[in-house]
């Protein structure tokens, strides 16, 4: 009897302790945002699960009913059709435009990247001076918006000649130039969260600063390279902006073009609408939805330290 | 294999501090040198300076044949062991090991080997393909080891590369890195704010306080003659006892103070060069808690004092007596700076016992003292420490001699 009463309140104190502390753990959100959340996926997915299913039915079917009834009888193969895709791709020239899409976002995601990458190790690691002053004015241009830059781009790539030689490259280097403050931000910020003994020990160990940049900083960047990546690809894809000013429509278009385009002059086919978004949104999806683990962790990593 | 000469060497950052001042100090070939000082004494300072992590504002450094100021660190041949081991992440052991031997382009056979023989010295051969976060403390602090090993390189610089262990851990490593010197037999030198790693590892050790060198000798010589009252209270635990007392004549010479009067032998007062023009004089005396003993159990030549035991600390091997002297602590810039320290690092709470100092006396463990008893201590007074107590400067000590000319030169 003596005994129980004795233990009992250190263990009840101890019980009560981490009670205490589980109630809000870290990473977990309330009710409230996850019913905020929920509502968003429900109000992002409906429309997109709607444009995937319509851009797979026949045009009188799209014309005539909704979207929904098709998903009362999946199995029926009588509805589903590959037609659409085809209509779009081939005679409404988008298999073209993904091309170029590609042909555009890829170096345009990978030519910042880079340069930022170096830019940010230097900012980060090497003293020279004004490196603070220079790191603050390049962050500065975050400011600074795009439209601004297009006449005197132009002009520059006329008198250069690049409008002519190669359009792609003057959308490459726009692209480029227009996301060097977010990436040297965003780099610098997490190569900078890097610790300092790693870096001074492949220094004794006799690394120079190239040895450092690709054999350390390189890999253990690897978060923020990817969700820089994954946001630069994202903004380039879906940029309609900066493509038009610099190639046009024709066959240099890029999608989103493409697909204005045929909002323009197709303003009732639903059926050549949604898969023209869809074709579209597809590559955005499968890039956000294989890197997303990269997505946030990068960000935020970037965003605590700086 | 190499000796590191230090000449005159200043470090001054940016903003004005000065970290290190004045330092010279040779490190012969293959000697394991311990730099050991309160928090930022410039100990660590000096040690990157060194390997080439910071510029030298003055001074020259040497290592073996070479001035190596304007080197970069890749080319003074040296390898460095940081505190949090500073392993790369994304590679596993065997990479961490030869990741050094690749930048300088050594031929992958080579390689191999010495990877090799490293990982079976320190007993890392089964973790090889292992990345350093799946490795224990230990298992880490082990790897960082052997990356400096595989280098083979003329000097090994730690950074306190046994802080981040737990205390058993670290009791081991200690005697694993004395091990490995004394087989490598390669020049090291060892950074610590622990004043017992000093004194286990270091033939010899260097005290250093806010950017100065106090005084470099082995251990035994640095805890037997302090140069002064900073070093004699940083070395040795528990600390040294500080009072102020008087250097009295009487029937022979004596130190009086608190009440107490402990003879001394004529031989010690002679041995020190200078002593005799104290007497009459104030001084402080210091008494390490090693030359107390309990007065039943003691040689009946020491002196005796006859005290109250607060406290006992009963350690199975000794006892530590705790107990109150009626004088006021030594005020002197020296024992302030160790108080700081001791309050820094561990937050020790000593109750402020008002006009009374705290002293410590370690006795041996068949002694019957307890707690609030009296007990009749006896001192070697052969042994006693005598400080000036303006300069702080041990008394009668050769270097002390020359700090004081130099002192006086300068102003």
């Amino acid at each position: 009897m003596t005994d129980t009463s004795v233990a009992a309140p250190p263990e009840r104190a101890e019980a009560a302790k981490p009670a205490a502390t589980r109630e809000k753990p870290p990473g977990r959100a309330g009710w409230f945002a996850r019913s905020a959340l929920l509502v968003l996926c429900v109000l992002w997915l409906i429309p997109t699960i709607g444009v995937l299913v319509s851009s797979f039915r026949a045009e009188d079917l799209v014309k005539t009913t909704g979207w929904w009834t098709a998903l009362a009888s999946p199995l029926d193969a009588a509805q589903w059709t590959l037609q659409n895709y085809g209509d779009v791709l081939l005679a409404e020239g988008m298999a073209n435009s993904f091309i170029n899409s590609l042909v555009v976002a890829i170096p345009a995601t990978i030519i910042p990247i880079l340069m930022a990458a170096f830019a940010a190790y230097a900012f980060a690691w090497m003293d020279f001076p004004g490196r603070y002053v220079f790191f603050v004015l390049i962050v500065g241009l975050l400011v600074v918006p795009l439209q601004v830059a297009f006449i005197p781009l132009l002009q520059l790539y006329g008198d250069l000649g690049i409008s002519r030689a190669n359009p792609f490259l003057g959308v490459w280097l726009a692209h480029a130039g227009f996301g060097m403050p977010l990436a040297v931000y965003i780099l610098r910020n997490y190569m900078g969260s890097l610790s300092r003994e790693i870096i001074e020990s492949a220094r004794v160990d006799g690394a120079g600063h190239m040895g450092i940049f690709w054999r350390l900083i390189i890999p253990l960047s690897t978060p923020a390279l990817a969700a820089y990546a994954i946001f630069q690809f994202l903004w380039v894809w879906n940029d309609l902006l900066v493509a038009l000013v610099f190639l046009g429509g024709g066959e240099n278009s890029v999608l989103t073009y493409q697909l204005s385009q045929l909002v323009g002059t197709r303003k009732t086919e639903w059926h050549l609408l949604t898969s023209g978004a869809f074709l579209t949104m597809i590559v955005p999806l499968i890039v956000f939805f294989s890197l997303q683990r990269y997505f946030v962790r990068g960000l935020t990593a970037g965003a605590v330290k700086g | 294999m190499a000796q590191i000469v230090l000449d005159s060497v200043d470090k001054v950052f940016p903003g004005g501090v000065t970290a290190v001042d004045n330092l010279s100090l040779g490190i012969n070939d293959g000697e394991f040198m311990v730099f050991v000082g309160p928090s930022g004494c410039g100990k660590s300072t000096a040690l990157r300076m060194i390997a080439g992590l910071e510029d030298i504002s003055r001074g020259a450094i040497t290592i073996g044949e070479r001035v190596v100021n304007d080197l970069p660190p890749k080319d003074r041949d040296i390898a460095m062991v940081f505190q949090n081991y500073a392993l790369y992440p994304h590679m596993t052991v065997e990479q961490n090991l030869a990741f050094g031997l690749q930048l300088r382009k050594m031929p992958k056979s080579e390689i191999k080997r010495r990877v090799g023989e490293a990982a079976k010295m320190l007993g890392l051969e089964q973790y090889l393909g292992r990345k350093p976060a799946a490795l224990s403390g230990g298992q880490r602090q082990r790897v960082a080891m052997g990356r400096a090993i595989v280098r083979e390189p003329q000097a090994f610089l730690m950074d306190e590369p046994l802080s981040n262990l737990d205390a058993k851990l670290r009791v081991s490593m200690r005697a694993s890195l004395a091990q490995l010197h004394e087989r490598l037999g390669v020049t090291t030198v060892y950074v610590t704010h622990d004043q017992i790693e000093a004194m286990t590892l270091g033939d010899r050790v260097a005290v250093l306080r806010e950017g100065k060198l106090q005084q470099v000798d082995t251990p035994q010589n640095l805890f037997d003659s302090p140069v002064n009252l900073f070093v004699a209270g940083f070395i040795g635990s528990p600390a040294m006892n500080f009072v102020e007392a008087e250097l009295v004549r009487e029937d022979g010479p004596a130190v009086a103070f608190a009440g107490q009067k402990l003879p001394v032998p004529e031989e010690s007062i002679t041995a020190k060069e200078g002593l005799d023009s104290y007497f009459g004089r104030r001084v402080i005396v210091g008494i390490r808690p090693s030359d107390f003993e309990d007065g039943t159990l003691a040689d009946s030549g020491w002196a005796r004092m006859s005290v109250t035991a607060d406290v006992t600390e009963e350690l199975g091997s000794e006892i530590n007596v705790i107990f109150m002297i009626d004088a006021p602590p030594v005020e002197h810039k020296d024992t302030s700076d160790l108080a700081h320290d001791v309050a820094d690092e561990e937050e020790a709470a000593i109750p402020l016992a008002g006009n009374q100092s705290i002293w410590t006396a370690r006795v041996n463990a068949r002694s019957r003292v307890r707690p609030g008893e009296r007990i009749n201590l006896a001192v070697d007074t052969r042994n006693l420490h005598f400080f000036d107590t303006d300069s702080g400067l041990a008394i009668g000590h050769p270097e002390a001699a020359q700090v004081a000319a130099a002192a006086t030169a300068e102003a």
